[in-house]
């Protein structure tokens, strides 16, 4: 009884709040370009989106509107915003996005935060014809889910390109002599987690490595001392989490406490936080995660300092970037159609390149082509691994140093 | 091995009884469902977290502060949102169901609260992290230091509940208000300290679980849930019992995550949970319902 009553109530305060909100509207006229999200400000994904999706929301419609607006032909269009809360859940998101479109009229979309948020609102965004470039959602299925809704953009790519990042630099070192067979991986039992440990096993067997542990543990777990210590015992050469933020800082305190000190130490989500750093100090030397930035490029440092100037916090150093990226690809296809229509901006995307803070880039894969993929903690900057080819690209810092006592910045 | 388990899960079911510690006085006591249990427990966490990086005040020190503005707080909650209810219902049933809906609000008020203040990120900071060897199993001093915590709140609390006069009157009142009142019980201000010193354990948790957990505005509800769990299984409204039902869940998780698979620690949980209620309905320490 508690629960559905619980259940009922949710729905009335999510009736309440969106109804709350619409009271607030513009009146739709074509003096400014509307844009309209609805993300995650509470329930269990607003620790990401108000990381990685919010705030480069809040930096990119500051910076257009100084400007003066969105260049549309030949008027600058200041953006109005309508925003509202999914409360991290599929049905309030997909619901929040049919009211943007339907009574809002909104001329853009941007995507929510998460894999699984995007897959819920992709077939709306394709019903009426809007464009969805999801800068936080990893899929093994991108290229089929590009064929199926023509404008979608999968632009973080799919789980494989993370995991054979990393099992290019694992069999280099293992050519090398660096490291043995033998690896122990866990994961989360959640979207994330499953798609990358799932690539990260096939990629490994194709490799020939042996996984020595492989177990997953379900969301909210709040110790992970069990896991952490069964790997320890295992003594491998590489340990792998594709974990979630808070696990993420879990994992890593826990190897530190029990002196873990694996060559190769890689975690999930999080670990390119600035959150991940000011926790861990100077121990966050040689982690490895996904992600990583272009430490040379002018372009990548003045979007750093500007997201500090505007939003008062640093970005994360992966899908920030991605995000960033996806609302520079937005602003330049507007300008470039010249006009507000969907059909042509949606078919300049598909076509045109455009000059983003992850360099010159086209979407005619429905992916960024050549994004760093693997990235590690270096000096105190998290930059970008794999693909070796990609500008700035570091060499890996090979092997990770061990945990030092009570090096926390705080 | 088995060491590294056995440990572990103390550890574990230490910050679980110590979570579930306050809930289990203001439901068992008061009588007040309190929803928004878990909201609190993370806004004395967010406390201890401004203390720590703003003051360089350390979160046992912050206990000093941060408790006694929680007893407090509980107690303005109590006299001015619950006490008109308490005056307005006649059963407790019907109390039970109308604190449920009303600190269902005030769950969104707190929350939203924090979220304007905090927004929704992550949260973490470093305090006693340090490694402690015991037998051969390495701990970390922080998650020590809460499952001592949790002992000494379940005892002190076990002992001045059945040792001391004023613990008695608070017993009483959990079984029986009107008879409680019939022994010139005040059983309006039992109620009130029972709910504010429920929120002062909540509290307290807050802040050490802050020492160890990564936290941010939206991580209520999961403690209210687990609190639930152990309160229900040790026994509504016994401090005891909660310490037991904590550690034997910590110690089930544990044990399953290390032997079997870690991917069954939430199965194994429910799974306790509901072979404890089969065969004792009203938990470990429960007494029979009338």
């Amino acid at each position: 009884m508690l629960t559905s009553s619980l259940k009922s109530l949710r729905r009335l305060g999510t009736a309440v709040a969106l109804s709350a909100f619409s009271l607030a509207l513009p009146a739709h006229a074509q003096d400014a370009v509307t844009i309209g999200y609805a993300v995650s400000k509470t329930g269990v994904n607003a620790g990401g989106a108000g990381i990685t999706t919010i705030p480069n929301y809040k930096l990119w419609v500051h910076e257009v509107n100084q400007a003066g607006g969105l260049k549309v032909g030949a008027k600058r269009l200041p953006i109005k915003v309508v925003e509202y809360d999914d409360r991290s859940s599929s049905e309030d998101a997909v619901r929040a996005v049919e009211r943007l479109i339907t009574q809002d009229k909104v001329d853009f979309l941007l995507p929510p935060w998460s894999t699984a948020m995007n897959l819920a609102v992709a077939p709306t965004f394709h019903r009426y014809g809007y464009p969805l470039l999801a800068g936080s959602a990893v899929t093994e299925r991108a290229p089929e889910f590009a064929k199926r809704w023509p404008n979608s953009y999968w632009l973080l790519g799919t789980g494989s390109q993370y995991a054979e990042a990393l099992v290019d630099q694992l069999t280099s070192l293992r050519k090398a002599g660096k490291i043995g067979d033998s690896i122990a991986m866990v994961s989360i039992a959640d979207g994330f987690g499953i798609e990358l440990a799932t690539a990260a096993r096939a990629a490994f067997q194709k490799a020939g490595f042996k996984l020595a542990y492989a177990k997953t543990y379900p969301v909210g777990t709040q110790d992970l001392a069990p896991i952490v210590t069964e790997a320890r015992n295992l003594n491998p050469d590489v340990f792998i989490a594709f974990s979630y933020p808070p696990d993420t800082m879990a994992i890593t305190d826990q190897a530190r406490v029990l002196g873990f000190n694996p060559k190769v130490f890689y975690t999930g989500v999080g670990t390119a936080f600035p959150l991940y750093k000011n926790r861990f100090g100077a121990n966050v030397e040689g982690v490895a995660s996904l992600g990583g930035i272009d430490a040379n490029s002018p372009a990548v440092k003045a979007y750093i300092q500007r997201h500090k100037e505007v939003t008062g916090a640093e970005p994360d150093r992966w899908a920030s970037l991605v995000t960033y990226a996806g609302l520079q690809v937005l602003q330049q296809a507007i300008e470039k159609a010249g006009t507000l229509d969907r059909k042509a901006v949606s078919a300049k995307i598909a076509s045109e390149e455009f000059d983003t803070i992850l360099g010159r880039i086209n979407l005619k894969n429905h992916m960024v082509p050549n994004m760093l993929t693997l990235g590690q903690w270096q000096n105190g900057e998290f930059v970008g691994i794999e693909p070796a080819s990609h500008a700035g690209a570091a060499k890996l810092v090979f092997p990770k140093s061990a945990w030092q006592a009570g090096a926390a910045a705080r | 091995m088995f060491i590294d388990a056995l440990f572990s899960g103390i550890t574990l079911g230490g910050m679980y009884a110590l979570v579930a510690m306050g809930l289990t006085l203001q439901y068992g006591v008061s009588r007040i469902m309190n929803l928004a249990y878990g909201e609190f427990l993370v806004a004395a966490a967010f406390c201890a977290y401004l203390l720590m990086t703003g003051l360089q005040i350390a979160p046992l020190w912050g206990l000093l502060l941060i408790v006694p503005v929680a007893f407090a707080l509980n107690w303005l909650v109590y006299s001015f949102l619950l006490t008109p209810l308490v005056r307005r219902t006649r059963t407790r049933a019907a109390l039970e169901v109308d604190s449920i809906l009303a600190t269902f609000g005030l769950l969104f008020i707190v929350q939203g609260v924090m979220q304007v203040t905090f927004g929704g990120n992550y949260y973490s900071y470093s305090y006693l992290n340090e490694p402690v060897r015991i037998l051969d199993s390495v701990l970390a001093l922080n998650r020590l230091l809460a499952l001592g915590f949790a002992a000494v709140f379940g005892i002190g609390f076990y002992l001045a509940l059945t040792r001391t006069r004023l613990g008695t009157a608070i017993r009483a009142v959990a079984v029986d208000p009107v008879a409680a009142r019939l022994v010139a019980i005040d059983v309006r201000w039992a109620s009130a300290l029972a709910f504010a010193a429920g929120g002062a354990l909540a509290a307290s948790g807050g802040v050490l679980v802050s020492m160890f957990l990564t936290f941010n505005a939206n991580m209520g509800v999961i403690f209210t849930m687990k609190a639930l769990i152990v309160i229900i299984m040790g026994g509504v409204g016994n401090v005891l019992g909660a310490l037991v039902a904590g550690l034997l869940l910590g110690l089930a998780e544990s044990f399953i995550a290390t032997y079997v698979d870690p991917g069954l620690t939430i199965a194994v949980t429910y799974g306790v949970f509901l072979l404890v209620l089969l065969v004792r309905p009203t938990g470990l320490f429960g007494r029979a319902a009338r």
